[in-house]
């Protein structure tokens, strides 16, 4: 590895427009592929406003705001995962190991078994998330000592019993509902009303975390090492716990729990880059986009007019690339 | 010149009656060793020290302000921690592991830029890491990794250290590098202070002594004083045999 690459920030600029160029063309291709294939010259008429009137629902009404969703979401998911992974100081962290998911799961189950319409079980997951990462917050918060080990642990055995519910939920519901709610679970963009919301919540992050970048380096190192270089630990590991969670809450209500982004993408990238935080955040918001919306354009392709959960495309696909880097690796 | 000073300091721990309140000041220049057997509260004391861990009573002050009011970047920027056991969960360099001692200087929108790439290098220069610069952390051994904690200490350059078995998995050579680098410091207006568990280099390169008593006893002044073999065998509870060399005493576990 060369120094010039890890330290200054001109370097740092390569990869981050490559990973640009590639959630492009992951954009470019999920606008083109689907039940009817569109060639390239007739996308791009659709993208100034020309073209054919199918071409142009097709693009402009169905896939774009889909595949905006998916990229929204993916970014969100890796990004969280990347915070979650300082703030435990554990690689192996993802955005759902706190029990977020589980939380979100048990309300959005608990809405759909209840039958009630999109809106309402989006609305229940982000309740049950919040309400997740408010009781985690409380009991880690515990009359002890507060460690990275003890939120840890919190997290865990709340997901632990959160999947408990969701258990029982399943072995409950009808059987005529249980399709919709395991398609919740592995994940799936057709829940997906509008991009925006993971779009915006996406870009605040990243600008509330970019300035973060050096001190969660430090963070990094270790809660004493960085409190004796200066920084306010535990202020800034409350910041990372709220805004991991929000950004998670966000993600699964827009698209159930989609697993193994949040975990994947930052190692990945960590595999490559290094752990220089000002990197590896951009970094994974574009690599996590990039990752859903070629996963979600495999679920809707695949097997069409059939769809399938996107989660079970991201771990098919990440599960092989991720052993293959960490083959590879030092 | 800044002085750390404690008033009527009593360390935190859990379970052990207050003991002796400490009033020490450790001025530029001084080179302060840190004795006591196995959980005397050597650590703890550094960690109060560096105002990571609140003290049960008193308090700490640097340059004539308690650690709170000075706030934790002003403190980091005049006081360095060498810790005795590092993390590395997550991949870096020798040299960013270095160059991370410039943080308390630097605002969130600042890159770390040539002049701190400078002394960061120099610090490693100043103790034989050059040619590691590159490596990761997990693939150093024990004494390296050591010697990079120093590293990061030393491009952080503070005006007091407090080092916390500085010596720790170091051969001969490097543990006399090591001293001889904190006697530096101090030559130059440091205050040091160090834990240590090596009578013999407290012996010959500390000017002042602080014995930790397990029961939270404790007694500090000038080392010649507090070097007295009776002393220094109840402390540890080993006798020992001491002899001159080269008009320093040595002590020697005696079987």
């Amino acid at each position: 590895m060369i120094v010039a690459s890890r330290v200054g920030h001109g370097p740092r600029l390569a990869p981050l427009a490559l990973l640009a160029l590639a959630a492009l063309l992951a954009l470019g291709l999920s606008l083109a592929l689907g039940s009817v294939s569109i060639p390239f010259e007739a996308l791009l008429e659709v993208l100034n406003g020309e073209g054919e009137a199918l071409h142009r629902t097709l693009v402009l009404e169905l896939r774009l705001p889909r595949a905006l969703a998916a990229f929204g979401t993916g970014a969100l998911l890796a990004l969280s995962g990347a915070l979650m992974q300082v703030l435990l100081r554990n690689p192996l962290a993802d955005p759902y190991v706190l029990g977020l998911s589980g939380g979100a799961a048990v309300a959005a189950l608990a809405a759909m078994l209840a039958g009630l319409g999109a809106t309402l079980v989006a609305g229940a997951a982000f309740g049950g998330a919040l309400a997740s990462m408010l009781i985690v917050f409380g009991l880690a918060h515990g009359t002890g000592s507060w460690t990275p080990t003890r939120l840890l642990l919190t997290g865990v055995v709340m997901a632990a019993g959160w999947g408990a519910l969701i258990t029982l939920l399943l072995a409950i519901s009808p059987v005529e509902r249980l399709p919709g709610m395991l398609y919740w679970l592995m994940g799936d963009m057709a829940y997906a009303a509008s991009p925006w919301p993971v779009l915006a919540v996406a870009a605040v992050s990243l600008v509330v975390m970019l300035p973060l970048g050096r001190t969660l380096n430090v963070l990094a190192r270790g809660g004493l090492q960085a409190m004796a270089l200066g920084v306010a630990v535990r202020p800034l590991e409350w910041t990372l716990y709220l805004l991991a969670s929000l950004m998670t809450a966000v993600a699964v209500t827009t698209a159930g729990s989609i697993g193994f982004v949040g975990l994947m993408v930052p190692h990945m990238l960590r595999l490559r880059l290094g752990n220089d935080q000002r990197l590896i955040l951009p970094a994974s918001l574009l690599a996590g986009g990039t990752l859903l919306t070629l996963a979600d354009t495999l679920a809707r392709t695949l097997i069409a007019p059939q769809q399938l959960p996107v989660g079970v495309i991201t771990a098919l696909l990440g599960v092989p690339s991720f052993l293959y880097l960490l083959y590879r690796s030092r | 010149m800044d002085a750390l000073e404690t008033h009527r300091l009593v360390i935190d721990i859990p379970g052990r009656a207050a003991g002796r309140p400490l009033d020490l000041r450790v001025s530029p220049g001084e080179r302060w060793g840190v004795l006591g057997p196995n959980g005397a509260g050597k650590t703890t004391l550094l960690h109060t020290l560096a105002g990571l861990r609140a003290p049960r009573a008193g308090e700490v002050r640097l340059a004539g302000l308690p650690l709170a009011r000075l706030g934790r970047r002003a403190v980091a920027r005049r006081l360095g921690m060498v810790f005795q056991t590092s993390h590395d969960d997550f991949p870096a360099t020798v040299l960013e592991t270095a160059l991370i001692g410039r943080h308390p200087f630097l605002s969130p929108w600042h890159q770390e830029g040539p002049e701190d790439l400078a002394l960061a290098e120099a610090a490693l220069a100043r103790l034989d890491l050059t040619h590691l610069a590159d490596r990761e952390l997990s693939t150093l051994s024990g004494g390296e990794r050591q010697r990079v904690s120093l590293a990061t200490v030393l491009t952080q350059s503070p005006q007091t250290w407090l080092a916390d078995e500085p010596t720790n998995h170091l051969d001969l050579h490097h543990q006399v590098a090591i001293m001889d680098l904190l006697a530096e410091q101090a030559a130059q207006g440091s205050g040091v202070m160090m834990c240590l568990h090596d009578l013999n280099l407290a012996a010959r390169w500390c000017d002042h002594l602080l014995l930790l008593y397990p029961d939270g006893e404790a007694c500090w002044g000038p080392a010649e004083v507090m070097l007295v073999p009776t002393v220094l065998e109840r402390l540890y509870g080993q006798p020992l045999t001491t002899a001159m060399v080269d008009g320093a005493p040595v002590f020697v576990p005696r079987r």
